[in-house]
Order: structure tokens, then sequence, then C-alpha cells
């Protein structure tokens, strides 16, 4: 339980006589005659809305009602209100009417709570401190199985409640809400997929190259696809009617695989199909009423309205949770973001999330969500180099660190980089080498020239060359693509090579968010990772790279009379003594060797085999 | 006193000409009733003689409501003669039920 923030002074305390004890957060006073209101978080979940802060209306030191609360958390005004409320079931909060359950102890839980006392204690002083907790997992949450998504939604869609996808056309509303019935078949949840714009044979066939065979699971009896065909040219409406057909059809669908799941793809045909649209919108308000007396929870799509949601309003009946996908272009580019608009009960991302539709379907990045929560290892892994491993003092980088090898071209930056990837597969690791300069093939050529075997770690399969393009794709389907690399391969130690070439992207911050994000994913799986930057400029450094990164090794073009060298130099080492020295170094055909310290008076490297 | 039996065909001569429409209904509720009703009246109106309803209560067999596309409740079928129409409503509207079944043409 998070600890509850009192900036009164006031101390925590303990319902007494309840059974569980229910702990006070905080309290507040109320003008308008109920009497004091404390907070409390509560050890259970009684409404089953996830994250819940429920508040005991005390009158005269005595519980009468309970007011549970969904994020976001109000204030102390919000309680004073709704305790003066206490019964009803609207409260006013900042001028927007939101729906709440405010509901006496004894609907949900009368052993517990009623008529318990509340020690004096908690009951003075006004304070704003409210006290959220993450729901029990589990509990009213429906894992999607849909990569990403689960984590943006702090669990999974609402059980038993419907859910809203909203969004343009070709944006992945369909897909969406096959890949949920699909995955959740795979979790042992048989679904109903009742399409209005497309034939089972037409759906079958469009996502049987994300490797999902309909077929197979409408004979395996998991899965009903359902073509409901509404053609207004066939149709003619004379008078009243309601859509009990289609829930014969929708409940017949259920019973038939005892679907857990349900998704209906696009209800707004039916707009389009029938007349009376008070009638049809009536119709639906008991429609979603009765999926959710069916306990199925429920994905419906919807097509984008102009400036609103969907086109048709269906976000007024779906209360519980909203999803908008988009498509749009920018720059030439085209990028797929989702966006939890509403989930109920949930603290959950409220950014837009870039997703791609791959080659295993859907796949949201939310790495935006991972933060400065990982752990520090003390564990260390050599650089690939063993002078510059001597130089680190400690014998390499940290594991789950990231380096950056930076310099001007031609001053060996692949060399470092690769030489990295080299010792962890001698190591036995396993490395991903994302490589936007080089193909595979000219890469493990060259690397071969300098003695290192990436050949050797591609055959064994620890080492996975990634060679694309940067300007291929947008930023974010490179955190897209560097994302399921990594799901995919597992990687020990990832190289980024060069991450420089984002910069053609997109405008600095984004380049410099885009980086965070990758680092912060790539530093919560506890990957050792080395980027290697272009500059452009000797000594040019960048200052908005240089925050994130823990290490960084400073490649030189040192010139002289008639010949040029490299030299490095330790620009920094988080938590390691490192040497400040600036080195020579050779490329020879064992790989990187430092050279003695550069002095003023002579190069040394003029004896070593050059390249 | 109007009965909604479930897929009975009213005594009327089958045959070649005649018209086999079909009621759709869930359950005896008033709107269905009224439905076959004004069905019962137009018919003998201006298909006295040659016309067959049959009326299917899907509550009873749903799933004709998937294998004949019906979504709403009620829906008349004209089966014969083709092409299949459907009309959906309670039927109150007489000129849209003619114009929907092609006994009167749209003005």
């Amino acid at each position: 339980m998070v600890a509850p923030r009192n900036p009164a002074g006031v101390g925590a305390a303990v319902v007494v006589g309840c059974d569980p004890p229910v702990e006070v957060a905080a309290c507040a006073d109320v003008a308008g005659g109920v009497g004091p209101v404390a907070m409390v978080v509560s050890p259970a979940d009684p409404v089953g809305d996830g994250t819940v802060v429920e508040y005991l209306v005390v009158a005269a030191g005595r519980v009468v009602g309970v007011a549970a609360w969904v994020a976001p958390p109000p204030h102390a005004a919000t309680v004073a209100s709704a305790a003066s409320r206490a019964g009803r079931r609207r409260v006013r909060t900042g001028g927007v009417a939101q729906r709440y359950d405010l509901r006496p102890p004894d609907e949900w839980d009368p052993t517990a709570r009623h008529g318990a006392q509340v020690s004096a204690g908690c009951l003075l002083g006004t304070t704003s401190a409210v006290t959220s907790r993450p729901a029990p997992e589990g509990l009213q949450h429906c894992p999607t199985g849909i990569d990403g998504l689960d984590q943006i939604t702090a669990g999974g869609l609402p059980r038993g409640r419907t859910t809203l996808v909203a969004g343009g056309p070709g944006c992945g509303k369909t897909l969406m809400a096959m890949e949920f019935l699909v995955r959740g078949i795979e979790m042992g949840e048989p679904g109903v997929f009742l399409a209005f714009e497309e034939t089972a044979e037409e759906l079958t066939t469009n996502v049987a190259s994300l490797g999902w065979d309909l077929d197979e699971l409408t004979k395996a009896g998991q899965l009903v696809v359902d073509y409901v065909k509404v053609e207004r040219e066939q149709i003619d409406m004379t008078g009243d009617y309601d859509l009990e057909a289609l829930f014969i059809r929708l409940g017949l669908a259920i019973d038939e695989v005892g679907a857990r799941r349900v998704v209906l793809d696009t209800l707004e045909v039916l707009f389009s199909a029938l007349d009376d649209t008070a009638r049809l919108r009536a119709e639906l308000r008991r429609l979603f009423t009765w999926l959710k007396t069916r306990g199925v929870t429920a994905v419906v799509t919807a097509e984008r309205g102009e400036g609103a949601l969907t086109r048709h309003g269906l976000e007024e009946y779906v209360a519980d949770c909203v999803i908008s996908l988009d498509h749009r272009v920018d720059d030439q580019l085209a990028v797929r973001r989702i966006r939890v608009v509403k989930l109920r009960g949930s603290a959950h991302g409220t950014n837009e999330y870039p997703f791609l539709i791959g080659a295993r379907g859907f796949s949201v990045v939310p790495v935006t969500s991972f933060g400065l929560e990982h752990p520090a290892s003390q564990e260390v892994v050599s650089t690939g180099v063993a002078d510059l491993d001597a130089m680190l003092g400690r014998g390499g980088w940290y594991k789950g660190s990231v380096t950056m090898v930076s310099g001007e071209s031609g001053t060996g930056k692949t060399t470092f980089a690769a030489a990295f990837a080299d010792a962890a597969c001698r190591r036995n690791e396993r490395c991903l080498y994302l490589a936007f300069e080089e193909s595979a093939s000219q890469l493990t050529r060259n690397m071969a020239s300098v003695g290192m075997r990436l050949d050797r770690g591609i055959a064994a399969g620890t080492l996975l060359i990634h060679a694309s393009r940067p300007t291929q794709v947008g930023l974010e389907s490179h955190l897209t693509t560097i994302y399921e690399q990594v799901e995919a391969h597992d990687p020990d130690v990832v190289v980024v090579d060069p991450i420089t070439d984002f910069t053609s992207l997109g405008a600095n911050v984004e380049v410099k968010a885009l980086l965070m994000r990758i680092v912060d994913y790539l530093k919560n799986r506890q990957i050792t990772t080395i980027f290697t930057s272009l500059q452009h400029d000797p000594g040019g450094e960048d200052p908005s790279v240089s925050s994130l990164i823990d290490d960084w090794v400073q490649l030189r073009n040192l010139e002289s009379d008639s010949q040029r060298d490299r030299g490095l130099f330790i620009q920094k080492a988080r938590g390691m003594a490192h040497s400040h020295q600036i080195r020579g170094f050779v490329l020879t055909d064992n790989g990187i060797k430092l050279l003695d310290v550069v002095s003023a008076k002579g190069r040394q490297g003029d004896k070593e085999t050059q390249r | 006193m109007t009965d909604i039996g479930n897929g009975s065909v009213d005594a009327e001569a089958v045959n070649d000409t005649t018209w086999q429409l079909r009621l759709y209904v869930a359950g005896e509720t008033s709107r269905s009733v009224a439905a076959l009703a004004n069905l019962r009246r137009i018919c003998e109106e201006h298909l006295a003689g040659k016309y067959a309803i049959e009326v299917i209560d899907l509550l009873e067999r749903p799933q004709l409501a998937r294998g004949e596309q019906i979504v709403a409740i009620p829906t008349l079928e004209r089966r014969l003669p083709e092409p299949v129409r459907k009309i959906i409503g309670d039927l109150s509207n007489t000129d849209r039920v003619l114009i929907g079944l092609d006994l009167r043409p749209a003005h």
C-alpha cells in the first residue's frame, strides 16, 4: 500500500471495529452538517472498480456511509460534497458531473463497516491527501494478451464490461478486436466475433497472414464468427422495431462456445441500415446493458466522427473503457498511435503510444511508462577490448549500463561496437546488433578483417544482426522494431550502430525522447547497450544525449605531420574510477589494441601494423 | 384472436403463384402481435387467396436468426416471388408495406 501523504499532520489511523481493519489515510472536515469525513483506503475492493479510494462517511464519530472513488482522486472539498450528498449517486467535481458509486456500506459489506467507530485522532484537521493503490491483480482486469496493451491499461480491459475502440478507417480496429479474441482463446476464453462489415471468409483471409487460423478455432469450438448482413437496399422500414433478433443471435453464439469475450465490429453499420435513430440508440443502450448481464468482456468498434470520438456518439453508452486508435502521416511517415481515453477504475497511461501491426499482430510500445526504476548491477561486462577494460578500472562496463562510443567518421566506432558484440558471443551471451549503415554481410566481412568472427555468433544463433535504413520508417517504428527484436531475441547485450542516423528523422527533442525510451526499456531488462554516434566536428558534444548514457568513450583522429592516428579517451563512466588518459589505438588483425599514453613527443603507434 | 404459432402456415393453397411470406418474431409481444395482424389485413386486401404466412419465433429457433440474417424484430421476409425482400417494423404503415412488398410502385 502506498503510504498516505498527510500535509495537515493528521495521523493515519485504523477504523475501530472493522474486520478486516480499515486504514484511514486522511480526513476532512465537512461544512454542511454531516460531520467529519474520514478518507480511508480499505484493504478490499468491494466495488470491483480497480483503483479505489474509499471514504468513510462519518457522523458523530460513527461510520454512516462509504464513498468509493476511482482515480483521479478528488480533494477534500469533493469529499465534503460527497458526504453531504451521501446516498446519492452523482457528484460534481470541478464543474464536471461525474458518476461515482456512493453507496451505503450495507449494500456491499454490512458487517465490516457499518457503525464502525473512527478513532478520534483521525478526525482532526483538513487535508487533501488521498492515496490510491493499484487494483489487486486478476480481480477485474481482462488481460488482452496484446503486446503492450495490458501495460498501458494497467492489466487489461475491464472484465465483464464493454470497451469501445474508436478510430478512422484503416487504423487497425478490426485487427485489434480480432487479436483480443485470438489471445483470449489462447488463455482459455472462447470468443464471439459479430462482424457487420466483413464476411467470416474475408476476416479469415485477412488475418491468416498473422498466423491466426480462424477456421481451426471455429472447428475447435473456441470461436464463432457471425457475419451480420444488413444492407439498406434489401430492407424497408415500416414502424416500430427492436433488435431482439440480434440479441438472440449473439446469445446463441455465446452459448455455442461458452464465450467469455465478444466483439461487435462495427455496430454503426446499423445506423445506415435502420431508420428511427432514437429507437436504434435505445436498443444499443439495451445491448450494452445486456452484454454486462451476460458477463462477457466485450469490444465494440466505432468509426471516428467529425470532431467527435465516434460518428454516432457510441461513447455515451460505454462508460467503462474507451480506446482511440489513430493513423496519421507526419513528414511522409505513417505512424499508428493508441490512446486509452478512459478506463474506469484504473490508473492507466494517458499518453499516446505508438503501435505497430507487425508479423505477430498488434504491438504497443509503452516504453514511456518504464521510468527510472531499473536496478543497478554490480556485475561487469567486458568491453571486448582488454586494454579498454583495464582503463575502466573495473574490467568493463556495468551490466545494464548504456555506453556511447562517439567520434568522427573513420575513427573506428563500429569496430568498438563489434568488439563488444564479439566478446558477448564468445561468452555465449546473446547479442542483438541493430545496424543502420551496413548490411549484415558487409559488417561481418569488415569485422573479420580485424579478427572479429561475427559469423560464428550468427551461426550459433547467439548474434542477431538486424540491418535496416533508418529513413525507411519513422522514429516510433524504430522503437517498436527494437522492442520487438529485443522481445524476440532476448539479448544480453544490444548494439545500436549508429544512433546518429535517427536525427535525420525528427526534431532533436523527439529523437531524445526516443532514445530515452530505448534506454529505459533496455535498462529495465538489464541489457548492456552500446550506441555509436557520429560526431561531425571533433569535440562537438551532444549534451542532450549525454545525460541519458552512463558511459561515453570518445574516439578522435589525431593528425600530425604525415600521419593520422586514432586516439580515445573516456569522457565518463558512471560509478567507475576510470583512466583520464588519452590513448592511441590501432586496429590489428586481432582486434583493437591500445597504445601507450600519447605524449607530445612522439607517436608509438608507428611500430604497429596499421590498417 | 390472433395466435402466433411457430412455423404455422395459413391454410391457403400453396402453389407457384403463391406469395410466401415469413414473419420473424421473438415471443408474443404486442409489437409482433400487431405486426401479424397488420400483415394478415394487408394480405387479405391485396393478395387474397394467394399468400401463405409463416411465423417464426426466434426464441424457439434462434439459429434461423443467423441463417436468415435477421437483426431486428419484427421482420417480414418475402421469400417468393423473388427477389427476397425484408421489411422491418410492426407493419403499421400500410403504404410502406405495399411498396416494400412490391405490391404498389413507389411514387
